[in-house]
């Protein structure tokens, strides 16, 4: 048998694992971004929590504990997920840098997303981890009811990751046209955070808000990996939840492969 | 082969709506119907004032800006079409642009690209060695690229650009803001690696000293038209790019007027320095020096080169003549 190619040979691995170590040149960023975690959670932990106590100790399918876990796995994944809008891509079509990326024989697009998709899982271990921990201490957060709910929690978590910086880059690719699409990022963050489930569960909202909210890819960022890693849905829905999201994955990859196509025909690369 | 070709090339920029007249943009001709063979092994040096059109046609070349009409092949390929076939077979550097990871040692960055050009693992290592020891890398392979000085940083540019053995390398402003040791370092490298590899060079500069170390073909570029084709020598001899031999003499002396292969340009403090201009075709400073060494005693000396902005208005004025 033919020993298998190893991944360092494997441009696509590299890009990953270049944006995981890229990311952990800045200690300091990250534990300055874990204090701003834990201070909202522990804001957002009070509010959600005397929310749910003063419905009498359940709130939309949230129970204390359940809630708890929806606000500490929230704030752990936010160094995680990309909800504010700003990426590479964007700074590089400004600066004219993206020039180099498309004069390399791979995928620029996917080169792009599998950098941020590393300094994402990068983000779980020094923000991440510590938020669920800091969580566990401070509230009696739901944790995963059995280790299969845990693994499924996991990829649904990578695939919100990924659905994440795959929207981003997407949005990134209107510098193409636009050069400075900034105003575009900051449209993007008005609607990311609020129906991705940053602020409250979506099942909070009405029910045509909450429609609304499902059909756009944010709730696959954060709102369903949550669901399945605290085991507020389990079996058959958890599958739906992955299912979904990787629908929207195939969707935000989908545009941002058009848009990159069409774009680079538009592109002016700026300076010299 | 031709490892360049372009017919026609032509890219128009529409600009701001004209102040005159708000229905209409402003339309600038970055590149005007150039017409250009380059034939493997060659090293060409584009230059040309700032706004000229070099960059743009690099980009067209490369495949990273779409002309707005004409036709370009490079190595064979459409750049355009064949992104990643082109990617696989030419080498760009960008002066003011990085190619490498800012955040990772350098020695990743090459690991990196090497993985991206597909080298094996032996021949990654048997050619980043080769690399590393021609470019005197080791010093720095260990260095996050953000850490490099700009001469450490450039040559590990020039290498990551080489690592997959391209048949074009094309330097946009290779030398900007190296001081004259690491140009001299990165000049005889380039030497080097075209006599042992064959690899063609298309370079942009505002470098003299580029120009005349490197290359052997010479486009001077103006207003997106080819103002001139053709060797250095020719270049000399259009243009009569000359070099200036500055002494700063013992005792004040007359006007050195008499030194064979020199022309006596100016004298300052009373005769202390003077300034003799020569034509590096005809003789060398070193004659020149000595030249002058006979007739008073020299004690200090300095070259300059003629100004690449000398050069090209010159030839601006020519052909507009």
């Amino acid at each position: 048998m033919r020993p298998l190619p190893s991944p360092a040979r494997n441009p696509y691995w590299r890009f990953l694992v270049a944006g995981f170590r890229g990311q952990s040149a800045y200690p300091l960023a990250m534990l300055a971004g874990l204090v701003a975690n834990a201070t909202f959670g522990l804001l957002k932990g009070g509010i959600m929590g005397a929310a749910v106590e003063s419905a009498g100790g359940e709130l939309a399918g949230y129970s204390a504990a359940t809630m708890a876990a929806f606000v500490w796995l929230g704030q752990g994944m936010l160094g995680s997920v990309n909800l504010w809008g700003g990426s590479d891509l964007q700074t590089r079509i400004k600066s004219g840098d993206v020039a180099v990326d498309f004069l390399r024989p791979v995928s620029v697009q996917a080169a792009h997303v599998l950098t941020d998709i590393g300094k994402g899982l990068f983000a779980l271990l020094p923000r991440g981890l510590p938020s669920v921990v800091i969580g566990i201490l401070v509230s009696s957060m739901a944790l995963p009811p059995s280790a299969g709910a845990f693994a499924l929690g996991l990829l649904s978590l990578l695939i919100g990751i990924a659905v994440s910086h795959a929207s981003m880059y997407a949005v990134a690719t209107t510098g193409f046209w636009l050069v400075e699409s900034r105003g575009i990022s900051v449209f993007y963050m008005a609607f990311s955070g609020f129906f991705a489930g940053l602020f409250t569960p979506i099942y909070l909202f009405p029910d045509w808000l909450l429609t609304v909210a499902l059909l756009t890819p944010f709730p696959s960022m954060m709102q369903l990996p949550i669901d399945v890693l605290s085991g507020q849905v389990t079996g058959t829905a958890a599958w739906q939840h992955v299912g979904v999201q990787l629908l929207w994955l195939a969707v935000v990859l989908g545009v941002g492969h058009l848009t990159t196509r069409a774009g680079r025909r538009r592109l002016e690369v700026q300076g010299g | 082969m031709n490892v360049i070709e372009t017919e026609g090339l032509t890219r128009v920029f529409t600009g701001r709506p004209d102040p005159k007249n708000k229905l209409r943009r402003r339309r600038h001709v970055a590149v005007d119907r150039l017409d250009l063979t380059v034939e493997a092994g060659e090293s060409v040096g584009y230059i040309g004032a700032n706004g000229a059109g070099k960059s743009t046609t690099i980009k067209m070349l490369v495949g990273i800006l779409v002309p707005t009409s004409g036709a370009v092949t490079t190595v064979g390929l459409h750049p355009l079409k064949q992104r990643r076939a082109l990617a696989r077979r030419i080498g760009v550097v960008f002066g003011q642009r990085s190619q490498l990871w800012w955040d990772l040692p350098v020695r990743e960055s090459f690991s990196i690209l090497s993985a991206i050009h597909s080298l094996s693992a032996a021949d990654e290592r048997s050619r980043t060695a080769e690399l590393v020891d021609t470019l005197e890398m080791g010093g720095f392979l260990g260095t996050p690229v953000r850490q490099l000085s700009l001469g450490q940083r450039m040559r590990a540019e020039v290498a990551a650009a080489l690592l997959h053995r391209p048949e074009l390398l094309i330097l946009d402003e290779p030398t900007i803001g190296l001081d004259v040791l690491s140009k001299q370092r990165l000049r005889e490298f380039l030497v080097t690696q075209r006599r042992e590899h064959g690899t063609t060079l298309l370079l942009t500069t505002h470098d003299m000293g580029d120009v005349e170390r490197l290359c052997d073909r010479i486009l001077v570029v103006d207003h997106g038209r080819l103002a001139f084709d053709g060797t250095l020598d020719g270049l000399g001899r259009t243009v009569g790019a000359r070099r200036e031999l500055v002494v700063d003499l013992a005792t004040a002396s007359p006007d050195l007027v008499d030194v064979a292969g020199a022309e006596h340009v100016r004298s300052e403090s009373d005769g202390l320095r003077q300034r003799l201009a020569f034509d590096p075709q005809r003789t060398t400073a070193a004659r020149v020096l000595a030249a002058v060494s006979e007739r008073a005693e020299v004690v200090d000396l300095s070259i300059t080169e003629p100004d690449i902005e000398d050069v090209v208005r010159e030839i601006y004025r020519a052909t507009r003549r």
